[in-house]
C-alpha cells in the first residue's frame, strides 16, 4: 500500500518542496533526486509487485508497470536535461529569434513544481483501476503540463498552451460522459451495478449492456483519442510539441501520450472481454491508418523540425492504435513499440533542444552542418531519425515488424500495404529534412554565426548531451537484445489486454 | 411527474438559451451561475427519496463551485482584462436561436430512442443533458472570445454532470470530489490563461490566434 | 350557430376601443399626468367617421378596400374567439388556423394598400411588418397547439371538435396548469411576445412615433384619413382584443361552467392585460430593429420547447 502510494506522493511532495525552496543549485537537486528515487521505486515495483490498495483502486498490474517504467525512466533523462538547460538558459528578458519581441521566462521554481506534479499524475494514470480515477489522473495531466508548455512566456507558446488546454479539456470532457454510458452499461439493475474497476469489469465482462458499452468506447477513444493525438483529434499536438521547452516535448511525446494510449488499451480492454472487440478494433484501425497518413503528408511538407517531430509522434500514435486494432500477435509489437517509440523521440526532442540552442532557429532549411558543430548531437539526431523511422537495428524496426508480420499474417493486404507505403514516404520525408541539417558547413547558416561571420564554438555540455547518448544506446540495445524481463513483462501485459 | 423537478429542468434548458441569445459576456456568466445552482439542486428533486447526507454536502459543493465560485473567477477575469464586453460571435444571435432549437428538438428526439437499462429518474433530465452538451459544444467552436469558450466548456461539463444525474449514478465520492476539483483547476489555468493573452495580445479573440499553422 | 353566444362578439366590438385608453391612462399614471380620457378612441372615432377622405390620383381600388378588408376580417374572427371558458358563437375543428390566416388577411390587405401608394416610405414599414408577422405567426400557431395538446394531456375527456378554441379554451382549467405549469408559462409568455409584436407595442415598436424611421406599423397607414383611418384603427383595437382574449384566457384559468362568470373572468383579465402593457411601455425603450427577430425567434424557441414538454412528458 504505501508502495504505491508512494509512486504519486512522492513526486507530490517534491513537487510542493521546489516550490517553496529559493536556492537554485538545491531545487535542481531535489528535481533530480525525486527522479532518481521514482526510477528506483518503479524498479523495486517491478521485482517485488506491491500488493492492492485502496480497495484495488491503485494496483500495479503489467500494463501500468510497463507504461510506468516508460515514463520514469523518461522523466529521469529529462529531468538530468533539464538541470543542464536551467543552467544555461538565460532567465532575463530578451530577444525572440523569429519574432523580434522581448520575452522572459516562468519562475524556475513554478516550473520544476509543474514537471514533477506532472509525473505524478502520469504515475497516478498508470495505477488507477478505477475508470474514474483514471479519468481524474488524465485531466490532471493536461492541468499539470499546461504551464510547463508555456514556459518561455511568448505569443506562440501561449497560442499553443490555449489550444492544448482547450481542446484535450473538452476532449478529456467527452471521456468523462464515456465514463457516465460505461456506469449505464454496468447497471444490472436498480441497486445493481458492476464496480467501474478494469478487473471487475473484464471479469463480468458478459453482463454489461453492449449497445451502451459501445456509445461509452466512441465516447472513450474520441476523449482520450484527443490527448493521444489521433488524426481528426490533433491539432493541438504540433503546437504544444513545438513551442514547449524540449524536455518538455519528450516528456509530452514519450510519456504523455503513452497514458493516453494506456487509457484507450483499459477500455479496449473491457470491450474484448465483453466480445465487443471487433467493434472497436475496427475504429482504431481505421483512426490509426488516418493518423499515419496525415502525419505523411504534413512531414513531407515541414520546415520546422520541431514540428516534424510532433507529427512522427502523431503517425507513431497512429501505428500503435493500427497495432492494437489488428490485435493478436500485434499486441506484443504495439506495446514493444510505445517502449521504442518512447524512448527514440524523447532522445530525438532533447537533440532538437540542442540543435535549437546552438542555432537559434527552428526552421529546418537554415541548420546546416550540424556535423561539424555540434558532433554528438549530430550525430544523435541523424541515429535518431534513423531509429524512428524503422531501420534497422534499432528497436522500432523490431517492432515495426511484428506490427506488418501480423497483418500478414491475418491476410490484411491492404492495410499491410498502406503501413509499409506511409512508412516509406515518411522516411523519405524526414530523410530530406535531416540529413540536410546534418551535412554542409555551420557557415552556411546565418543565425549560428556570430556577429563578425566567425562560426560560434559551442561545446556540447554532458547535461545536454548524456540523456539523449544513453536513450539512444537503450533504443539500439532493445534492436539488437531484448532482455527477458522486459519481454515477458510485455508478453503478459499482451495477454491482458486479449492477445 | 413531479411539477416541481419539471419547472427546474425547464429553466435548465433556457438558461441554455439565455447563454447563446446574448451578447453580452457578463449576462451569459450569469446565466452559467444560475445553471450551476438549478444543476447543483437538481440531484435533490430527481435523486433518491430519502435524502442521505452525502447527497446534501455534494449538491452544496457543486451549487457553491458551479454557481458562485465559477462565476466569481471569470467576472474577475472579465474585470481585469480591459476588452469590449459584446460577445462577437462567428454564428450571429438569431441563427444561433434556430440552431438551438434544432439541437433541443434532436436532444429530444434522441433521448427518446436510447434504450435505458434502469429507468430514468425522469423522462426530460437525458434531453436535457443532451441538449446542455450540445449547446456547450456549440458555444465553444461559434464564439471567439476565450472567455466565452470556457462558458462553454463549463456549459459542456455541466450536461455531463446531468447526464450522470438522469441514471442516478453513483460514482464513489472520492471519483465526484476528484472531477469536481478537476473541473476547478481547469477552470483555474484556463481563466490565468485568458488574463495572460489579454496582456498579451490585447485581445481574447481566438481566432486571431493564427501564428501557429503548417 | 347559438344565438345566445352572439354576445361575445357584441361585447368585443363594444368594450375593444377600451385597450388602447386603458394603456394610455396606464402610462400617463406613471408618468405623473392627467393623460387622456379612458373613452379618448371612441371620441377619435366618431370624430374621424364625420371626416371626408383624401385620396391620392396614384392609388387605385386597393388602396380603397385596405381598411375595409382589414376591419371585416377583424370583426369576423370575433366569431371564432372564445372568451376564457365561454364558447364563440360559431366553432368548427381546427378555427384556430381560420383565426390565424384572417389576421393573416387583414395584414396582407393593410400591406398592399401601403404598397399601392408608391411611397417607399409606406413600402419600408410593409416589408418590416412583413418580416416580423413570419416569425410571430407560427409562434402564434405553436402556442395554441400547444395549449390544445396541454388540455387533452391533464386527462380531461376529449369531446367536441379537434383543434377548435373554443374546445381547446374550455378544457384548459387550473388541473390543466397543476400538471403542465411550467410549459403553460412558457406558453404564455410566448404569447405575450407574440400579443406585443402584433401590435406594435414597446418593445417591437412605439406606437407614439409617428415619423421616425424605425417604426413598423403605423408608417403603413400614414395616408389613411378620414373614416378609413377610423376603420384602421377599430380594426387594429379588436386585433388587440382577439390576441389579449387568447393570452388573457391561457392566464385566468376560470372555469366555472357558467359562461357569464367566465366571460367576465376573462374580460378583467384582458383589462389587467392592458395595464400590463402600459406597464411595460413605461419601464422599456424600444429594442433595436434587429434585435426583434431574435425576441421572435426567441418565442417561437419557448413555445416550441413548451409543445415539446408537452408531447412527451
Amino acid at each position: 500500500m504505501t508502495m504505491i502510494a508512494l509512486l504519486v506522493l512522492l513526486p507530490i511532495f517534491a513537487g510542493l518542496a521546489a516550490l517553496v525552496v529559493r536556492s537554485d543549485p538545491f531545487r535542481r537537486s531535489i528535481l533530480l533526486a525525486a527522479a532518481l528515487a521514482h526510477v528506483a521505486l518503479t524498479g523495486y515495483a517491478w521485482v517485488y509487485r506491491p500488493a492492492a490498495a485502496f480497495s484495488g483502486w491503485l494496483l500495479l498490474d503489467d500494463l501500468g508497470l510497463l507504461f510506468l517504467a516508460i515514463v520514469s525512466f523518461l522523466f529521469l533523462a529529462a529531468a538530468f536535461y533539464a538541470v543542464g538547460y536551467f543552467k544555461k538558459e538565460n532567465w532575463g528578458e530578451r530577444q525572440d529569434f523569429a519574432e523580434d519581441f522581448l520575452f522572459t521566462n516562468a519562475r524556475e521554481a513554478t516550473f520544476t513544481c509543474c514537471l514533477l506534479l506532472f509525473l505524478a499524475m502520469m504515475s497516478l494514470v498508470c495505477l488507477s483501476q478505477d475508470f474514474g480515477l483514471l479519468w481524474v489522473a488524465v485531466e490532471a495531466t493536461t492541468l499539470a503540463s499546461a504551464p510547463l508548455i508555456y514556459f518561455h512566456r511568448h505569443r506562440r507558446s501561449l497560442e499553443a498552451t490555449w489550444k492544448y488546454l482547450m481542446i484535450c479539456s473538452v476532449g478529456i470532457a467527452l471521456a468523462l460522459l464515456g465514463n457516465f454510458c460505461l456506469a449505464v452499461a454496468a447497471t444490472l439493475g436498480p441497486d445493481k451495478s458492476v464496480p467501474m474497476l478494469v478487473s471487475s469489469l473484464v471479469a463480468n465482462a458478459g453482463l454489461l449492456h453492449p449497445l451502451w458499452l459501445k456509445v461509452a468506447f466512441l465516447f472513450l477513444v474520441v476523449g482520450y483519442g484527443t490527448k493521444l493525438g489521433l488524426a481528426p483529434m490533433h491539432t493541438w499536438l504540433p503546437d504544444a510539441h513545438s513551442e514547449a521547452p524540449s524536455m518538455v516535448s519528450a516528456l509530452l511525446s514519450g510519456a504523455l501520450l503513452n497514458c493516453a494510449f494506456l487509457a484507450v488499451l483499459r477500455i479496449l480492454q473491457v470491450c474484448m472481454a465483453a466480445g465487443q472487440g471487433q467493434f472497436g478494433q475496427k475504429i482504431l484501425l481505421v483512426l490509426g491508418l488516418l493518423s499515419m497518413a496525415l502525419a505523411a503528408v504534413f512531414i513531407v511538407a515541414q520546415t520546422d523540425f520541431k514540428r516534424m517531430l510532433a507529427y512522427s509522434s502523431i503517425e507513431h500514435m497512429g501505428i500503435l492504435s493500427l497495432a492494437v486494432g489488428l490485435g493478436g500477435a500485434a499486441y506484443f509489437g504495439a506495446l514493444f513499440h510505445a517502449v521504442n517509440h518512447s524512448l527514440t523521440k524523447g532522445m530525438l526532442f532533447l537533440v532538437a533542444g540542442n540543435i535549437l540552442s546552438a542555432y537559434k532557429t527552428k526552421s529546418a532549411p537554415d541548420v546546416r552542418g550540424a556535423s561539424k558543430l555540434l558532433p554528438v548531437s549530430g550525430v544523435l539526431w541523424v541515429a535518431g531519425f534513423l531509429a524512428i523511422t524503422g531501420s534497422p537495428p534499432f528497436g522500432p524496426f523490431l517492432s515495426e515488424l511484428i506490427i506488418l508480420k501480423s497483418a500478414l499474417d491475418q491476410g490484411r493486404f491492404v492495410v499491410a500495404a498502406a503501413f509499409l507505403f506511409l512508412l516509406a514516404v515518411i522516411f523519405v520525408g524526414m530523410a530530406a529534412i535531416v540529413l540536410r541539417m546534418f551535412q554542409g558547413t555551420p557557415e552556411q547558416a546565418g543565425n549560428a554565426l556570430a556577429p563578425d561571420g566567425s562560426v560560434v564554438s559551442s561545446s556540447e555540455s554532458a547535461f545536454a548531451v548524456i540523456p539523449p547518448l544513453v536513450l539512444g544506446l537503450a533504443v539500439l540495445v532493445l534492436g539488437v537484445y531484448l532482455p527477458p524481463a522486459l519481454k515477458g513483462l510485455i508478453a503478459h501485459a499482451a495477454r491482458a489486454i486479449g492477445g | 411527474m413531479n411539477l416541481f423537478t419539471d419547472a427546474v429542468i425547464a429553466a435548465l434548458i433556457l438558461t441554455n438559451l439565455r447563454l447563446i441569445a446574448s451578447s453580452r459576456i457578463s449576462a451569459c456568466i450569469y446565466a452559467v451561475a444560475c445553471q450551476g445552482v438549478l444543476l447543483g439542486v437538481l440531484p435533490l428533486l430527481v435523486g433518491p427519496q430519502h435524502l442521505t447526507v452525502r447527497a446534501c454536502a455534494l449538491s452544496a459543493a457543486t451549487v457553491m463551485l458551479k454557481g458562485f465560485f465559477f462565476p466569481w473567477l471569470l467576472l474577475r477575469a472579465l474585470r481585469s482584462v480591459s476588452v469590449r464586453r459584446e460577445m462577437e460571435p462567428l454564428v450571429g444571435y438569431t441563427l444561433s436561436l434556430i440552431i438551438g432549437a434544432v439541437l433541443l428538438a434532436t436532444a429530444m428526439w434522441f433521448g427518446r430512442q436510447l434504450p435505458l437499462p434502469v429507468p430514468a429518474r425522469s423522462p426530460m433530465v437525458l434531453p436535457l443533458a443532451m441538449f446542455t452538451i450540445m449547446v456547450g459544444l456549440f458555444a465553444i467552436v461559434s464564439r471567439r472570445k476565450a472567455l466565452t469558450q470556457v462558458l462553454g466548456y463549463l456549459v459542456m461539463e455541466n450536461g455531463i454532470y446531468a447526464f450522470g444525474l438522469a441514471f442516478a449514478l453513483s460514482e464513489p465520492s472520492l471519483v465526484e470530489l476528484g472531477i469536481l476539483l478537476d473541473a476547478f483547476m481547469a477552470v483555474f489555468v484556463m481563466g490565468i490563461t485568458i488574463f495572460h493573452i489579454s496582456r498579451e495580445f490585447d485581445h481574447m479573440d481566438t481566432d486571431r490566434l493564427s501564428a501557429l499553422r503548417d | 350557430m347559438n344565438y345566445g353566444r352572439l354576445a361575445l362578439p357584441v361585447l368585443a366590438l363594444a368594450l375593444a376601443p377600451l385597450l388602447p385608453g386603458i394603456i394610455n391612462r396606464t402610462k400617463a399614471v406613471i408618468a405623473g399626468r392627467k393623460g387622456q380620457p379612458l373613452f379618448q378612441l371612441y371620441f377619435d372615432l366618431a370624430k374621424l367617421l364625420r371626416k371626408g377622405a383624401v385620396y391620392s390620383h396614384t392609388t387605385s381600388l386597393v388602396f380603397r378596400a385596405g381598411p375595409v378588408v382589414g376591419l371585416i376580417s377583424a370583426a369576423a374572427v370575433l366569431l371564432v374567439l372564445p372568451l376564457g371558458g365561454a364558447a364563440a358563437p360559431v366553432t368548427f375543428s381546427a378555427d384556430l388556423i381560420f383565426l390565424a390566416y384572417l389576421l393573416g388577411l387583414m395584414r396582407f390587405f393593410t400591406v398592399i394598400a401601403a404598397l399601392d401608394t408608391g411611397s417607399a416610405f409606406e413600402a419600408m414599414g410593409a416589408s418590416r411588418e412583413v418580416q416580423f408577422s413570419a416569425l410571430a405567426e407560427p409562434v402564434l400557431l405553436m402556442a395554441l397547439a400547444a395549449i390544445a395538446l396541454a388540455g387533452q394531456s391533464s386527462g380531461s375527456p376529449l369531446h367536441g371538435l379537434p383543434f377548435c378554441l373554443s374546445v381547446i379554451y374550455s378544457r384548459l382549467s387550473l388541473a390543466t396548469w397543476m400538471h403542465s405549469g411550467p410549459a403553460l408559462l412558457m406558453v404564455a409568455g410566448a404569447l405575450w411576445v407574440v400579443f406585443l409584436a402584433e401590435n406594435s407595442r414597446i418593445p417591437f415598436d412605439d406606437p407614439n412615433t409617428h415619423l421616425e424611421l424605425t417604426m413598423i406599423h403605423e408608417v403603413m397607414v400614414l395616408d389613411h384619413g378620414g373614416p378609413d383611418f377610423a376603420m384602421i384603427l377599430y380594426g387594429a383595437s379588436l386585433k388587440m382584443w382577439t390576441l389579449g382574449a387568447l393570452l388573457a384566457g391561457l392566464i385566468v384559468p376560470v372555469r366555472t361552467g357558467n359562461s357569464f362568470l367566465d366571460a367576465g373572468a376573462c374580460v378583467l383579465g384582458l383589462f389587467v392585460l392592458a395595464v400590463l402593457t402600459g406597464v411595460v411601455e413605461s419601464v422599456m425603450a424600444r429594442l433595436r430593429l434587429t434585435r426583434v427577430p431574435q425576441l421572435l425567434v426567441s418565442a417561437g424557441f419557448l413555445s416550441t420547447f413548451a409543445l415539446a414538454l408537452i408531447i412527451w412528458s
